[in-house]
C-alpha cells in the first residue's frame, strides 16, 4: 500500500492518545480505535498508526496488518472531491468498468488513490440504490446517472 | 480433569477436553501431516492458524473436512485420517499452495531441507494443474545484513510471526494485506533493516520454505581461501561443536569438536582457532567490570548502575538498543567473544605473524545470524576493515563441508591451533543459557575472595526455565543473579528491573531460547526441546572434561595480558575489547 508522509500537529497527537484512552488503551479494541482515528483524520497515515501502536503497546507491524486487511481503512487522504464509481451488478453490466477506466486514464490514478494535487480521489462502491440510472458515479454528494466514458471529462470539468 | 472419548481410525482414545484431533492422533501413534502447524514443546507455545489445511481429516457427521491441528476433540467423535476424500483434498491443497510458489527448487537455499518440498513428496504431487496460466504473487526481495526475505516463497504459515511476536516479543513481523497480496512483513512493508528486527534468526529457524534464509557468506569465504595473498583464520563458537554433527546424521548432543577442527583444516584455513579463547577473555573483562561496579556500588557510589547485563549476545544488544534505550549504561561494555577475537586477531596475532591487517581474513562460525550484522557494525571496523570479515552459521559450515566433499563422519579428531585456540571449560558453557554467568562467577569469586572455589558446577544457574534466579555466596557476600533466555523472557526480566520490582547484581540474557545452542543459525530443531537439552548436556560434558575450567587460569589468556594488554580493563583492553551502545528506539520507521 502506498502512503504519504505527514507531520502530525501536537493537538493531533493528543487526539489520537485521547481516542486510545477512550478504549482504555486495550489492544483488543484496535479496530475500534482505528475506526475513530480514521473518522477524525479521514485516513490513517503511518504516523497515526505508530502512535496507536505505542499507546496500545502492540507492534506497529500488527497495526499495519489490521489497517491493510480491512478495505474500510485507508492510508491515503481522500481528495477534495472524492469520486465513487458504482460497480454493483446493474451499473457493472451497463458499462461501469469502462467509465472507471476513463477516470483512471484522465486522472492517472488507480482505485484507492488520490491525485498528486489532492483534488480528486478515486474509489468504487457497490450500489447507491439508483440502478435505474446505471451506471452511476458520485462526486462528493452529487450523483451522476447514465454516465458514459465520453461524459467523464465533462464531469471533471465541473470541478476545475 | 474432564476428558472426552473419541474414535480415530477405528481406535478408541480418551483425552483431556480441549485436546486437538492432531494431538489425540499423535497419542495413538497416528501421524497426520502438518505444514503451518508448529509445536514449541516445553515453551507451551503452538502455532496453529489452521491456515494451510494440509492436516484436514474427515469427521463423521460433519459436512466439510476439519483441520485437525485446530479442531478440538468432542465426545463420541469418529475421525478418519486417511480416507480417499482426505488424501485427495490434501493433494489438491498442496497443488494450490504450489501454484503460487516459485519452481526453483533446484537452486533454492532451502533445497533438501525444505518442509514444503518434503510435503510435496509425501503427498505425491506430480503435477500442478493450471500453472501455465496462473498468476503468481510477487514481492521485492529484502536483503538485510543477516536475513534475506524472499516472500514469493512464503506460504503464510505465520510461524515466523509466532516466533517474532509471541516468543521474542520483537514485533517486527505481521501478516499484512489480504487475499492474493497477503504477506508477512514489517510495518508499512519496509525492509527488515528499518524494523525493530534484532536478527536473532528465530524466524529463519522455523520457516518451512526458502522465504526466510540467512545471508550466505560461504562464497566469499571460498574466494578468500583461494587468494594466495590472504591469511585466512577461523574461529568457532562454543555452541557449534554440540550441533554440527546433526547436519551429518549424528544424534543430537554428539560432540564433534575434533572432527570440526579437522574439517576446517581440510577446507584450507591457515589457522583453526576457537572463539572459546575469546570467551575466556570476555570473562576477564566482563568479570572485572562486574567486580569493579559491585565494589563501587557497595562503597556507596551512587553513579554506579547495577545490575550489570551481559553483552555477548548481539541479538540481545539489538533488542535493548531498540527497547531499553533508557538503560544503555547498564549492560557491560565488554564486546562479544566474536568481536574480541577479531580485535585480538587483527592486532596481537597479526603482529606476531607479521601479517598486515588487510591481508588477514577472520572468519567466524556462529550459531547465530545476528553475528553477521554485528560483524558489520561500524564501531568494529578500523579504516573500513572489519575485525571479523565474514560470519557464517553452523548450517553454512555444514554446507561448506559438504561442498568440499569431506566425509565428516570418518574424520579423525584434531586439536585447535595456538595461541588463540586454547580455552577452558568456562568458555565452552557460553553456548548454553546460564553458561556465561556461571563462567563469570567462577572467575569473579576467586578474584574477589582470593580463595579457591569450593565447587565448580553451579547447577542453580543451569536449566531450561525461561527466567531463573539464584543467589551465589561470595564468601559472605550474597550475589543475586538473574538469567533469561528468549527475548520475551528478557523483556519481562528487564521490565521488572526497570520498575524496581526485581533487584539483581548481574543478569545474563541470551536472545534465543536455550541460549546459543538454540541459535537462529543452528541445525533446525523444529521446536523439539529434547534436542536443545541434548546439546546443552554435550556442552556441560565438554566443560567437565576440560583440564582447566576457569577462564583466568587459561595460560594463553595470562600470556596475552602479560605480553600485550597489561591487565583487564587497562587502557589498551578498553580500546580493543570494549564498546558502546546506540539508541535505536526513535529510529525513523517511516519512509
Amino acid at each position: 500500500m502506498s502512503h504519504v508522509k505527514v507531520e502530525l500537529k501536537k493537538e493531533d497527537v493528543a487526539k489520537i492518545k485521547e481516542i486510545c484512552k477512550t478504549f482504555h488503551n486495550n489492544p483488543g479494541e484496535l479496530i475500534n480505535v482505528l475506526h475513530k482515528a480514521q473518522s477524525f483524520f479521514g485516513y490513517l497515515p503511518a504516523e497515526v498508526q505508530e502512535i496507536v501502536a505505542v499507546e496500545l503497546n502492540i507492534p506497529v507491524a500488527k497495526v499495519y496488518g489490521v489497517v491493510t486487511f480491512y478495505s474500510f481503512f485507508t492510508m491515503l487522504p481522500k481528495g477534495q472531491h472524492p469520486i465513487s464509481i458504482c460497480t454493483g451488478t446493474a451499473c457493472y453490466v451497463r458499462g461501469a468498468e469502462k467509465v472507471l477506466d476513463e477516470f483512471k486514464r484522465i486522472l492517472n490514478v488507480s482505485v484507492g488513490e488520490t491525485t498528486p494535487d489532492g483534488k480528486f480521489s478515486l474509489g468504487c462502491l457497490r450500489c447507491v440504490g439508483a440502478c435505474g440510472l446505471a451506471p452511476v458515479v458520485m462526486v462528493g454528494e452529487k450523483v451522476y446517472g447514465r454516465v458514459s466514458p465520453d461524459g467523464v471529462k465533462d464531469i471533471l470539468k465541473e470541478y476545475e | 480433569m474432564e476428558t472426552v472419548k473419541l474414535t480415530i481410525d477405528n481406535r478408541q482414545v480418551e483425552v483431556p477436553s480441549g485436546t486437538t484431533i492432531y494431538k489425540a492422533a499423535k497419542l495413538l501413534g497416528i501421524d497426520i501431516p502438518v505444514l503451518c502447524y508448529m509445536d514449541l514443546g516445553d515453551m507451551n507455545i503452538e502455532n496453529k492458524p489452521g491456515g494451510c489445511r494440509i492436516c484436514v481429516v474427515e469427521v463423521e457427521g460433519r459436512r466439510n473436512l476439519a483441520p485437525s491441528c485446530s479442531t478440538n476433540c468432542a465426545e463420541g467423535m469418529v475421525v478418519k485420517t486417511h480416507t480417499m476424500r482426505v488424501i485427495n483434498a490434501r493433494r489438491t491443497i498442496m497443488e494450490l499452495i504450489l501454484s503460487d510458489h516459485p519452481k526453483d527448487c533446484l537452486t533454492c537455499a532451502k533445497s533438501g531441507n525444505c518442509e514444503l518440498q518434503d510435503m510435496a513428496v509425501k503427498l505425491g504431487v506430480r503435477n500442478i494443474p493450471g500453472q501455465e496460466y496462473a498468476e503468481m504473487s510477487t514481492y521485492k526481495t529484502d536483503f538485510s545484513p543477516s536475513i534475506i526475505r524472499e516472500m514469493d516463497k512464503c506460504i503464510m504459515c505465520r510461524r515466523c510471526e509466532t516466533m517474532c511476536n509471541t516468543v521474542q516479543t520483537v514485533g517486527a513481523l505481521s501478516a499484512v494485506n489480504r487475499g492474493f497480496t497477503a504477506v508477512v512483513a514489517p510495518a508499512f512493508e519496509q525492509d527488515l533493516e528499518k524494523s525493530p528486527c534484532t536478527y536473532c534468526g528465530q524466524c529463519v529457524a522455523v520457516c518451512p520454505t526458502g522465504a526466510l534464509t540467512e545471508v550466505d557468506s560461504t562464497p566469499k569465504v571460498i574466494r578468500a581461501l583461494a587468494d594466495p595473498t590472504k591469511t585466512v583464520i577461523v574461529q568457532t563458537a562454543p555452541a557449534i561443536r554440540a550441533a554440527l554433527g546433526e547436519e551429518f546424521g549424528m544424534a543430537p548432543g554428539t560432540l564433534v569438536t575434533g572432527k570440526m577442527v579437522a574439517a576446517l583444516r581440510q577446507i584450507g584455513f591457515d589457522h583453526v582457532f576457537d572463539t572459546d579463547f575469546a570467551a575466556d577473555l570476555t570473562i576477564m573483562e566482563e568479570g572485572t567490570e562486574l567486580l569493579d561496579r559491585l565494589t563501587r556500588h557497595l562503597n556507596g557510589d551512587k553513579k554506579v548502575k547495577l545490575p550489570i547485563l551481559t553483552s555477548c549476545c548481539p541479538g540481545w544488544v539489538n533488542f535493548f538498543e531498540h527497547n531499553f534505550n533508557d538503560m544503555l549504561d547498564v549492560p557491560s561494555s565488554a564486546k562479544s567473544p566474536q568481536q574480541m577475537f577479531g580485535a585480538i586477531a587483527k592486532t596481537y596475532f597479526a603482529d606476531k605473524m607479521s601479517v598486515k591487517r588487510e591481508d588477514l581474513v577472520v572468519v567466524s562460525v556462529m550459531p547465530c545470524l545476528a553475528k553477521k550484522y554485528e560483524a558489520q557494525r561500524d564501531e568494529f571496523k578500523v579504516n573500513g576493515n572489519p575485525d571479523v570479515d565474514f560470519s557464517i552459521s553452523t548450517r553454512e559450515l555444514a554446507h561448506l563441508i559438504k561442498e568440499f566433499n569431506i566425509n565428516f563422519a570418518d574424520l579423525a579428531d584434531e586439536d585447535f591451533d595456538r595461541p588463540l585456540g586454547e580455552s577452558t571449560g568456562a568458555a565452552v558453557i557460553f553456548g548454553a543459557t546460564g553458561g556465561v554467568i556461571e563462567a563469570a562467577v567462577r572467575t569473579a569469586y576467586e578474584v574477589h575472595t582470593g580463595k579457591k572455589l569450593p565447587k565448580m558446577d553451579f547447577n542453580e544457574l543451569r536449566g531450561m526455565e525461561g527466567i531463573r534466579s539464584a543467589t551465589i555466596d561470595f564468601d559472605g557476600l550474597p550475589i543475586s543473579i538473574g538469567i533469561a533466555h528468549g527475548l520475551g523472557n528478557a523483556r519481562k526480566l528487564l521490565e521488572d528491573v526497570r520498575s524496581g520490582k526485581a533487584n539483581y547484581h548481574a543478569i545474563e540474557v541470551m536472545a534465543c531460547p536455550g541460549g546459543c545452542i538454540g541459535g537462529g543459525g543452528q541445525p533446525l530443531h523444529h521446536g523439539d526441546s529434547s534436542i536443545l537439552k541434548a546439546r546443552a548436556a554435550a556442552i556441560y560434558r565438554e566443560d567437565a572434561e576440560k583440564p582447566i575450567r576457569k577462564s583466568h587460569e587459561n595460560p594463553y589468556i595470562q600470556k596475552l595480558y602479560e605480553e600485550f594488554l597489561g591487565k583487564p580493563m587497562s587502557e589498551k583492553a578498553h580500546h580493543l575489547l570494549h564498546t558502546h551502545y546506540f539508541d535505536k528506539g526513535n529510529k525513523d520507521v517511516f519512509i
